[in-house]
């Protein structure tokens, strides 16, 4: 299961524009497996992904539109992208403003698959 | 473009940071909503320059931005002691005034300030802004909430999935339901300023750059957040029938609606 983790991380990181690939522990934001490029601080991707998540869990909640499955944050200069894994997971994709979300989407959810 | 522009203010600051290039930079970080970034740069900037006016306008208009109305005004009032006669002072002493209803005063403020420079387009909208509220306020004191109601009307969905607040988290219009019906707008306006204020960590500490929206695909539906200006933010909700591509489509049609109304606010 983890060559295939590793496998589908580093299918991740192929799509265009991606920097970086992770599975993180949502509750503490803490990696389980990483494929990040040079430059790109796993630790602080993961914790800052998990903290939007749970911030956007509770507002999402409060809405009445319940758990989010799938975050896009979108700035200027880069995107971050998160997935909900299950089992208390968040898959987590980084990369540039021009980052093709909807291919690293498909890429997540295969990944997921491995997770599962 | 506006990126560029930024990065060509923060590289002129960086290459000459005793030089006056931060006033800009703070002004252009105010503007964004990046308040934090902009009390810095502007409190650098005055250890270099601690008796230049202009930075301490803008200061001011940093402080205002913030909510920090006591300093801000502190600030004005001892400009307008050493200048009398210093416009942005005076339109921001007057705009202080009307955010306080007070719009005889904020009128008699403006008016000095465009005796002084008649032509500063600042002071000629302000002034504008604030004759139409005190017109409004005499006429009809309850046309606050009606704009409210009417923010984003004629667009899909306006009377229960859209929502500005400001980025405290005060309901500013439109409204907000679950999907059984019931309304959530306060609440959520309070969450959405979390929400928007972890974004905006997020973006700065891995280098993603301002943050533009965030959408957040649900179990019940989808949310998409943005920042119609530097001060407010926009929520749109939708069932997850609607797809993203539409929902942003949607979320940005009443952003330049939520904008347009913002511009009309006073100051």
């Amino acid at each position: 299961m983890i060559a295939s983790l590793a496998e589908a991380l580093d299918r991740m990181t192929r799509v265009g524009g991606v920097w970086g690939a992770l599975l993180v522990a949502a509750d503490d934001g803490l990696v389980i497996a990483e494929a990040v490029m040079e430059g790109i601080k796993p630790a602080a991707v993961a914790a800052l992904a998990a903290s939007l998540a749970r911030q956007s869990g509770i507002a999402s909640e409060a809405t009445g539109a319940g758990t989010p499955r799938f975050l896009h944050l979108q700035g200027a200069a880069g995107t971050l992208a998160v997935m909900s894994a299950g089992d208390g997971l968040l898959l987590i994709a980084v990369g540039s403003d021009e980052m093709n979300v909807g291919l690293a989407r498909l890429e997540m959810l295969r990944a997921i698959e491995v997770v599962e | 473009m506006m990126i560029d522009e930024l990065t060509s203010l923060v590289d002129e600051y960086l290459r000459s940071p005793r030089s006056l290039a931060f006033i800009d930079l703070a002004e252009r970080l105010r503007r964004e909503g990046r308040l934090e970034a902009a009390v810095r740069v502007a409190l650098t900037g005055l250890e270099h320059h601690p008796t230049l006016s202009a930075a301490y306008d803008m200061y001011a208009r940093i402080l205002m931005d913030i909510g920090d109305l006591d300093r801000a005004e502190t600030i004005w009032r001892e400009l307008l002691e050493r200048e009398k006669r210093h416009v942005g002072a005076l339109t921001g002493i007057g705009g202080l005034y009307a955010r306080k209803g007070d719009y005889d005063s904020a009128l008699d403020h403006l008016e000095r300030a465009l005796s002084v420079d008649p032509a500063d387009p600042a002071v000629v909208q302000a002034l504008m802004r604030v004759r139409r509220a005190a017109e409004d306020a005499e006429g009809d004191a309850t046309s606050a909430p009606a704009s409210e109601q009417t923010l984003f009307r004629g667009l899909d969905g306006a009377g229960r999935g859209m929502l500005l607040a400001d980025r405290h988290g005060q309901m500013l219009g439109g409204r907000l339901e679950t999907p059984a019906g019931d309304e959530v707008s306060e609440p959520a306006a309070a969450h959405v300023a979390s929400v928007a204020r972890e974004a905006t960590r997020t973006a700065d500490i891995l280098g993603l750059g301002p943050w533009l929206w965030l959408t957040i695909e649900a179990a019940a539906a989808n949310l998409h957040l943005s920042a119609p200006d530097g001060r407010s933010l926009l929520l749109v909700v939708r069932d997850r029938s609607m797809p993203a591509g539409r929902l942003a489509r949607l979320a940005e049609r009443a952003a330049e609606t939520a904008r347009g109304w913002l511009g009309e606010q006073v100051l």
